[in-house]
């Protein structure tokens, strides 16, 4: 801006910058995108929470399930948090091993290769991960889960009754791990690799092997990113619709048993399902539901940002 | 990618000698125990009935296993703890790989039955069974992602403009945390915002193209913000002062300076956002709906969307249900492919429209 400014010419005139009609319109113009930008975020929120008052407000025995607006979105709370659990639980060590794979291990020459073959994961739409879990991932599974029937049956998680199509909660939690995989894997390459040249070079002139120099000089430098990035992966799992609702078989009720299949529903996925065919305060309760989802994402996401951010203002590499 | 450091660890290693007496796998060492590993894996499986699933978590354990012992054995446990890390991490990678090629084995296999010209030239008006094909659909598809790429990319390059060149203070941290907190709404969120927005106008049950390209926008223009933000980041200072000292005002230097030079940049960023959104299927359900027939008008009435239509096809096949499931994976093979396009071309102009360099 400095560089614009003109000195006044006369005394009387204000000493602020000449601008010409040009400049004010295009200024204008971005800053009023950013507001915009800032505006329709504020407006999901207003919007969801003017169409969901009806079923706020309406009786509990009209709700589906005759219990209120709270306990029908219960059950699916749970779902949601579940199935996102089992994928954070295996995607982040995944995400983590695999980004170090690609900064550390991977020779040089095709690292950058490796690493597009990773982000292609992430360029699949989620319907099509729907129909491959279906197709492909839950038959698969389905020997794992007699297996684990007969074997691990005293643990509640396998308690069975094992499902025969292998349309379970793991096999939604396994697909949803795929699916965010690419983003945790992606985050923590970027800080492992922004680790300091000097810290890891000083550990292996001490004589440190490689795994050493990454425990002594990489993880602890990474360790903000890599939990960032899994919180942003727990929120890409938390929101996503088809995959689960393709994928998982339905039964409503609050299990932790993994491999049977009647499992809860997610909150997306009972929404895709659901909406089509619902209308009056069927609809409302939905975007009621959607309301809550919509603010466990933000809660997931503002906080994995601040982790994310923090870093980067505390970080010897700016 | 670790271009950062003229040194590779790899060329350090040399201080294991130094220690003297030490004895040293050769060279594949760890290579030859990891593949022991497998075979032996592969053996076990073959025992109790070859599958796929079952040999890829034998050969993992075992492989790692065998390294480790081999290894702690020759060259004691510091070495055998990295070259352990080393088959880990890399087992890693081959694993997620295995969801990667198995699921385009799937869909190519099941798809590629009805990717024939009936497929792209017919509708789904009253076809029962047999037949029918994709053609509204595609078009659906394409009219709401060209509208919302008309909402969000000029949304999205104003708003980047701002962060770059004029933002600062409380609205620019506020702009920069809430971009990147925007990108985390789930995309079901965004299809039931349009619908609130909407029904207030429409009235409740509203289903138009339009409402669909507006619920894509919210989850494009994030994605827009954040590269572009990231791209024009990179264009020198020296430049916009070079044009500053010229006389050439503000908007003109950003216009005619700042955005051709990042225009390759700005480009792959714009594509990829497009591929991004263009393999939404929620936020269309709910707002978009789906139907048989052709229609043209996003302004009035359901459309169907490729990703809506294969959800369709494959949950409510009809009767009897083989032909809807066909159209459905082609559906989703055709969908795959046009997002691997838009990628290749993303790379294509980051390769070609680059500005040029001195070297």
């Amino acid at each position: 801006m400095t560089s614009l400014e003109t000195p006044p010419r006369t005394a009387d005139k204000p000493t602020r910058a000449v601008r010409s009609a040009g400049d004010r319109t295009f200024a204008g113009l971005s800053t009023g995108a950013g507001i915009l930008i800032l505006v329709v975020l504020a407006g999901v929120a207003a919007f969801l929470i003017t169409e969901s008052l009806d079923a706020i407000s309406a009786p509990a025995a009209d709700i589906a399930g005759g219990e209120g607006v709270w306990s029908y979105v219960g059950p699916l709370v749970f779902g949601t948090l579940l199935a996102a659990v089992i994928a954070l639980l295996v995607a982040t060590p995944l995400g983590v091993a695999i980004a170090l794979f690609i900064t550390y291990y991977a020779p040089k020459r095709i690292a950058a290769t490796l690493g597009y073959l990773i982000d292609l994961l992430a360029a699949i739409p989620s319907v099509v991960y729907g129909f491959w879990g279906l197709a492909a991932l839950a038959p698969a599974m389905v020997p794992f889960y007699a297996w684990a029937e007969r074997n691990l049956g005293f643990i509640p998680l396998f308690a069975g009754p094992a499902s025969a199509t292998g349309r379970t909660m793991l096999t939604a939690g396994l697909v949803l791990a795929i699916m965010i995989l690419p983003i945790i894997s992606a985050i923590s390459r970027e800080v492992f690799v922004q680790a300091p040249a000097l810290h890891r070079e000083a550990a292996l002139a001490l004589g440190a092997t490689r795994w050493e120099m990454i425990k002594m000089a990489v993880l602890p430098y990474g360790k903000s990113g890599v939990i960032g990035g899994s919180m942003l992966g727990l929120g890409r799992a938390l929101g996503e619709t088809l995959a689960v609702a393709i994928v998982l078989s339905v039964s409503g009720g609050v299990t932790f048993n993994l491999i049977s299949s009647s499992n809860p529903s997610t909150i997306a996925a009972n929404i895709a399902l659901q909406f089509p065919e619902s209308s009056g305060l069927g609809v409302s309760t939905l975007i009621f539901t959607g309301l809550v989802l919509f603010v466990i994402t933000l809660a997931v996401n503002m906080l994995a940002r601040y982790v994310v951010n923090r870093r980067a203002d505390f970080s010897g590499a700016n | 990618m670790t271009t950062s450091t003229p040194t590779r660890p790899e060329d350090l290693d040399p201080m294991t000698p130094a220690v003297g007496t030490r004895r040293k796998l050769p060279r594949y060492g760890g290579v030859g125990l990891y593949v022991a590993g497998l075979v032996v894996a592969g053996l076990l499986t073959l025992l109790s009935g070859f599958s796929w699933g079952l040999f890829a978590v034998y050969g993992v354990v075992l492989g790692c296993l065998v390294t480790y012992v081999g290894s702690r054995v020759v060259e004691g446990s510091r070495k055998a703890t990295d070259r352990l890390v080393t088959s880990l991490v890399t087992s890693a990678f081959a694993i997620a790989m295995v969801p990667l090629v198995s699921l385009i084995y799937t869909v190519v296999s099941k798809g590629i039955t009805r990717l024939d010209g009936t497929f792209f030239s017919n509708s789904m008006v009253g076809v029962v069974g047999e037949g029918g094909g994709a053609y509204h659909a595609i078009m659906g598809t394409l009219i709401i992602t060209a509208l919302a790429s008309l909402i969000s990319v000029p949304v999205g390059l104003l708003a980047a403009i701002y962060l770059v060149e004029y933002g600062r203070g409380k609205l620019k941290k506020a702009l920069t945390f809430f971009v990147d907190v925007m990108t985390g709404i789930p995309s079901i969120v965004a299809g039931l915002f349009a619908y609130a927005l909407f029904a207030i106008f429409f009235g409740p049950g509203v289903r138009f193209g339009l409402g669909g390209a507006v619920a894509l926008s919210v989850l494009m223009i994030p994605v827009v913000v954040r590269s572009a933000e990231e791209v024009l980041k990179l264009v020198p200072n020296e430049l916009r002062e070079a044009s500053y000292a010229l006389g050439v005002p503000k908007w003109r230097t950003i216009t005619k300076v700042v955005l051709p030079t990042a225009i390759a940049g700005l480009g792959t960023g714009v594509t990829l956002s497009i591929a991004r959104v263009i393999g939404e299927t929620a936020p269309l359900l709910v707002i978009v709906g789906i139907t048989a027939a052709t229609n043209f008008d996003p302004f009035d009435g359901r459309m169907a969307t490729l990703p809506v239509y294969a959800y369709y096809q494959l949950t409510q096949p009809g009767v009897p249900p083989q032909f809807g499931i066909d159209r459905a994976w082609t559906a989703a093979l055709v969908l795959i492919i046009i997002v691997m396009a838009l990628n290749v071309v993303a790379r294509l102009i980051s390769r070609f429209f680059a500005p040029k360099t001195g070297r």
